[in-house]
């Protein structure tokens, strides 16, 4: 019972110094980033839903690093990590989805690189949690992640050609003698 | 001595082949074989309330020892082809349900780029059971329409290898 009392004491203290740091607006984030990584960090940008930083996508792994060991900031979790071809402005975005549990906030980073040969610092070596993610990305969007131990396609077979998750992805006739040519009920034809 | 071919037909094989089906379809062995949520009622339709130990079913882990494969889920293009290696595994007389929209033809991911859309794309199908997911009920009832069809079949007559090559 004394366990829990005091469980419930610290607790409440957490709640009470995240609402002092929670203050900590996206602006004062960036503005700190700015300070120790210069031109590398962008704007923040206005979403329908969320706020987010542009970073360069070769000062990544720093802004991670900085992101996650600043004592006022403690992101020590990457929630997601996802990509988006844009092939109009010809990028691909990486978009990460920071949380710290500490002060029960979240961030969220944008990454553009070419679409041509896209290439980004992986951020293994911070959050071991993208390994995963970043074969993700590498199978569906063909990004590469410079510095991932072990970049393979995660979710598609070793074989499969191309990236399907690109605008402009073609679907091949049939996959080792399975057709896939899809004849849907809806009449829509998969694949063209 | 083998009993194929050497027993005069009009006389004892009906007999025999219905006494062979009886087994036969009282014992089928099935592979685990869940590829997604029809997984789910397929594990449903082996538990007590549907219980298909009572005509004779068993689960098994490995395809050398089974008899019928219920193909239970989505099949993607991957999974395609270990699907058809897992059959080939099976020794005959060998049968396979599709169960659920998924297996029969690609269901709610048909469009996909992954999904293989239809199990009968890369391995013969016996029994096609519909639903999203089929209830134990439905599948249950797509076991007995498999164990109909065994019990009509003749296996004390019936080609040689040869023989069927040059029907087909
Ligand atoms: S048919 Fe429906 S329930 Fe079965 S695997 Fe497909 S989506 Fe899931």
């Amino acid at each position: 019972m004394a366990g829990a009392a005091e469980c419930g004491g610290g607790s409440v203290a957490l709640v009470e110094l995240s609402r002092v740091e929670r203050d900590m607006e996206i602006a004062a984030i960036r503005r700190l980033l700015h300070d120790k990584l210069g031109a590398a960090v962008g704007v923040v940008e206005e979403g329908p839903h969320y706020e987010s930083i542009r970073i360069d996508d070769d000062a990544v792994e720093r802004a991670a690093m900085l992101l996650r060991d600043t004592p006022e900031l403690r992101f020590d979790c990457l929630s997601n990590l996802s990509g988006c071809d844009y092939p109009g402005r010809g990028a691909i975005d990486i978009v990460y989805d920071l949380y710290s549990y500490e002060f029960d906030r979240s961030l969220v980073l944008r990454v553009s690189t070419r679409r041509g040969d896209p290439l980004v610092d992986s951020v293994e070596r911070v959050w071991p949690a993208a390994n995963w993610l970043e074969r993700e990305v590498f199978d569906l969007l063909g990004v590469r992640f410079r510095g991932h131990s072990d970049l393979r396609r995660i979710l598609l077979p070793e074989d499969w050609v191309g990236h399907p998750l690109r605008k402009d992805y073609v679907e091949p006739e049939q996959y080792h003698g399975i057709s896939t040519v899809r004849e849907s009920m809806l009449g829509i034809r998969s694949g063209s | 001595m083998s009993l194929v071919n050497s027993v005069p037909e009009m006389v004892l094989t009906t007999k025999v082949d219905q006494l062979l089906n009886w087994t036969r379809k009282s014992s089928l062995w099935y592979m685990l074989f869940g590829l997604a949520c029809c997984a789910i009622e397929l594990m449903q339709t082996g538990g007590p309330r549907a219980d298909l130990d009572r005509f004779g079913m068993a689960p098994r882990a490995t395809p050398r020892t089974s008899d019928l494969m219920i193909v239970a889920g989505t099949l993607t293009l991957k999974m395609a082809l270990r699907t058809k290696l897992l059959y080939e595994q099976m020794p005959e007389p060998k049968y396979v349900v599709s169960m659920g929209s998924c297996s029969n033809c690609g269901g709610l991911f048909q469009l996909a780029y992954s999904v293989c859309d239809g199990v009968d794309k890369v391995i013969p199908v016996d029994v096609y059971v519909p639903g999203c997911p089929p209830r134990p009920e439905a599948l249950t009832d797509g076991l007995i329409l498999l164990q109909k069809k065994m019990s009509e079949e003749k296996w004390l007559v019936r080609p040689s290898a040869e023989e069927a090559a040059l029907l087909s």
